[in-house]
């Protein structure tokens, strides 16, 4: 990453290392993740240790400390949506994209993530990919949504 | 825009805003943009609805207002005819030319667009009418289905901001003693009284005090916080802004969900013309007083609900709780007092300042006054965020607002407050909900999650669902509550797939009553409770796992088999849709399952047109 990015992230919220988080949160909106050298260019600036950053980067779901896939797949996996069987979609997207949930593709196509509810309850169950809300889904449906940007992207 | 410097001015101001909204005559169709409704493509609807009203020359009669969420979730997107307060539901873009035409220009209603009552199957016209609202008490959130979120003057038409101008008028002793008197208890779970919050705070000395708006909403399940910030942000701004006052802060914090990117953007800019207005910034409303709000985003992490953790995370730190005493009033964020309460408690704060606590306490159940809204969700009819007043029975809420449960499958449990609630059964349907009676049947009201369960959901399965998001989210501070929560999930799920024995229950049991004791905060002392109240109201399907190797509901998948029936008419879909290819059988002959390659993955019960496919 570039340092003048960090540097004017860092700049914007003064210096001021209570604001952490909120830097934090702003390099990654840049990135997609943290990168390392991102990491330890705050570290530096901040006059706080690397480990706190990476103590905050691993407390808070948020952040990410490798790279995301170009399509990102994340399931609801609130309690509405766990009764009415999210679990199945999670297994069959793992099954389709062939990763584990939280990892990445090994073509770095598809990042498989869940979400602790996003209160979309009257959809559920619930899958969003790359930022589309598919409601009311089934594994049959989801799958084909995913096959569909893996035809795409096969077809490059 | 100038500055308003006192009660006079918001009152003439408002005046203003109603006069020239008359004037205009304008027929306002508003729009649910709630989350759900966008999902559904509210956004399209909005966008077909400025064309058409533009093409068919109604711009001048009709105003187009995208809103906030009315509530009625399943039925989305709604949209709504003012002034009469007509509803059309399920809209879809492709019907928007028809109902400007026959509709807004000549009156004409659409049956095709009503809401149609499944139990009378009668269609219902007017908003009022459906029973989904008919039986609410909504005073937060009718106002969504009436202002658009991101006009000030909105919000001041509709009587905002006369609550802050009260009480500056009041002064802050008579300020907290109406909100004392109004009983208001916080609405984010523990149910503290708010005017003993406020008390405690502005009795501190001190150069510097903080406001912390809880807007982390962590519970899964419960969107009531962010359907407000999204769709009436101005009422929480106004509730803080009163509160600060009360308490003499002057610098406030709106911890909210980085989940919720339309609340941040909804609530920055109604901050900013909130600070237009001089609702907020320097000498508000001319009371020389100074107040300023910031949002911060949360990282995503359950237990900075819990507020000493969230004070933490504002600091910059990792959200660990901290022991209370010192408790945030005497000593919060960077150490100065701070009064800390969720969004739905303040947005409760200006109308109990506008009309009185007298008004107030006329709602609700002796000791938990007013309403609450209850996101209302999972195996029921009518999903979608309720507003009720408190002491209505579970049964009313699940079964007359919510139109019972879907499919004609029957009832098994309602999982009331979130991770820290527990699951009640269908002989506690007559209990009338409020903040006491929930905890003593060992639920809780927590924000307002209410789930709604059938005879398909495996109580062992809920509690290990459970178990596993607060495994998850344990801060890892207490051993009891880090190492105890993991074994409990680990005993639960040896239930779950029928590797239990006589003394896994007694150990859970146990080790329940450690995990409590031994905790710091409720993620853990609560994080029981949906273990205690499965075990209690719903041993027999634990002994089932145990004793029969068998899952009632047929979810537990180590110990159900698919089989397919005599219905099975040898379509070859289910054959085809197997992704184990472990479905054999020719066209139009029976199928049938190798039980040992299937993975029981249920897409062949999915994929099923005639039924055929059945758990065992």
């Amino acid at each position: 990453m570039d340092t003048a990015k960090v540097e004017a992230i860092i700049k914007k919220h003064n210096g001021d290392a209570t604001a952490l988080l909120a830097i934090m949160q702003d390099v990654q909106a840049e990135e997609n993740y943290l990168p390392r050298e991102a990491v330890e260019h705050i570290a530096k600036k901040l006059e706080i240790p690397i480990s706190r950053i990476y103590s905050m980067a691993t407390f808070f779901e948020s952040f990410h400390l490798e790279p995301r896939g170009k399509h990102i797949c994340t399931v609801c996996m609130g309690t509405a949506c766990h009764v009415r069987g999210a679990q199945r979609l999670v297994e069959q997207l793992e099954r389709d994209l062939k990763v584990k949930s939280g990892g990445t593709s090994e073509d770095g196509l598809f990042t498989l993530e869940e979400v602790n509810c996003v209160g979309a309850c009257a959809l559920g169950p619930l899958v969003i990919v790359d930022g589309k809300y598919h409601g009311n889904t089934t594994s049959a449906k989801i799958s084909k949504v995913v096959t569909e940007i893996q035809k795409v992207e096969g077809g490059k | 825009m100038a500055k308003i410097n006192s009660a006079k001015e918001l009152q003439a101001y408002k005046d203003e805003v109603v006069k020239k909204v008359e004037a205009a005559g304008k027929k306002e169709v508003a729009v649910c943009c709630g989350t759900g409704c966008q999902a559904y493509g509210a956004k399209d609807v909005v966008a077909a609805f400025q064309e058409e009203i533009k093409k068919q020359g109604l711009d001048d009669k009709v105003e187009i207002k995208p809103t906030g969420c009315h509530g009625f979730c399943e039925r989305g997107t709604l949209v709504l005819m003012h002034p009469e307060k007509q509803l059309y539901q399920r809209v879809k873009p492709d019907a928007v030319a028809e109902i400007v035409e026959k509709t807004l220009k000549n009156g004409e209603i659409i049956e095709a667009h009503l809401y149609d009552n499944p139990a009378t199957g009668e269609k219902h016209k007017l908003e009022s009418e459906i029973p989904f609202y008919a039986n609410q008490k909504r005073l937060i959130l009718s106002n969504n289905g009436e202002i658009d979120p991101t006009s000030i003057d909105d919000y001041i038409a509709h009587g905002g901001y006369l609550g802050l101008a009260k009480s500056i008028e009041m002064g802050p002793e008579k300020t907290i003693a109406e909100v004392k008197e109004a009983k208001l208890r916080g609405r984010g779970g523990g149910g503290f009284p708010a005017g003993v919050k406020w008390e405690l705070a502005a009795k501190q000395e001190a150069d510097q005090k903080y406001i912390i708006c809880n807007a982390d909403e962590g519970d899964p399940g419960a969107f009531m916080d962010r359907s407000i910030l999204e769709g009436n942000p101005q009422a929480v701004i106004e509730g803080m802004t009163i509160a600060a006052l009360a308490t003499g802060a002057d610098t406030a914090y709106v911890y909210v969900r980085y989940e919720y990117p339309l609340a941040i953007e909804r609530l920055t800019i109604a901050l900013e013309q909130a600070r237009e207005k001089g609702f907020i910034g320097e000498n508000i409303l001319g009371s020389g007083k100074n107040f300023e709000i910031k949002i911060n985003k949360g990282g995503g992490a359950f237990v900075c609900g819990e507020e000493t953790a969230l004070i933490r995370s504002i600091e910059g730190k990792t959200g660990i709780p901290k022991p209370k005493p010192p408790f945030p009033a005497e000593s919060g964020v960077f150490g100065k007092p701070t009064n800390i309460n969720n969004v739905e408690t303040y947005a409760n704060v200006p109308g109990i300042l506008r009309e009185g606590a007298k008004w107030f306490t006329s709602m609700g159940t002796e000791n938990s006054a007013g309403t609450k809204i209850f996101s209302l969700v999972g195996k029921v009819n009518n999903t979608g965020l309720v507003e009720v007043e408190m002491g209505m029975t579970l049964r009313d809420i699940i079964f007359k607002i919510g139109g019972g449960v879907p499919n004609g499958r029957k009832f098994k449990a309602v999982q009331t407050g979130g991770p820290s609630g527990g699951c009640l059964p269908e002989s506690k349907l007559d209990l009338k909900v409020d903040f006491d009676s929930l905890t003593q049947e060992g639920s809780m009201m927590g924000s307002g999650g209410m789930i709604v369960m059938d005879d398909q959901t495996c109580m062992v399965d809920v509690c290990k669902y459970f178990l596993g998001f607060l495994k998850f989210e344990s801060c890892g501070n207490c051993t009891t509550c880090r190492e105890g929560l993991r074994r409990l999930h680990e005993l639960v799920s040896l239930v779950a797939d029928g590797k239990g024995d006589e003394n896994t229950i007694p150990l859970i049991e146990e080790l329940c009553e450690t995990v409590e004791k031994g905790s710091l905060c409720a993620l853990g002392t609560t994080g029981v409770n949906p273990v205690r109240s499965t075990l209690k109201y719903f041993r027999d399907e634990y002994e089932a796992h145990i004793k029969d190797k068998k899952c009632p509901a047929g979810v537990c998948t180590e110990l159900i088999t698919y089989e397919i029936t005599d219905a099975c008419t040898g379509c070859l879909v289910c054959k085809k849709r197997c992704p184990e290819n472990c479905i054999s059988g020719d066209k139009k002959q029976k199928h049938v399952i190798d039980t040992d390659k299937c993975i029981k993955c249920g897409i062949c019960k999915d994929a099923c047109k005639f039924d055929a496919v059945r758990i065992f």
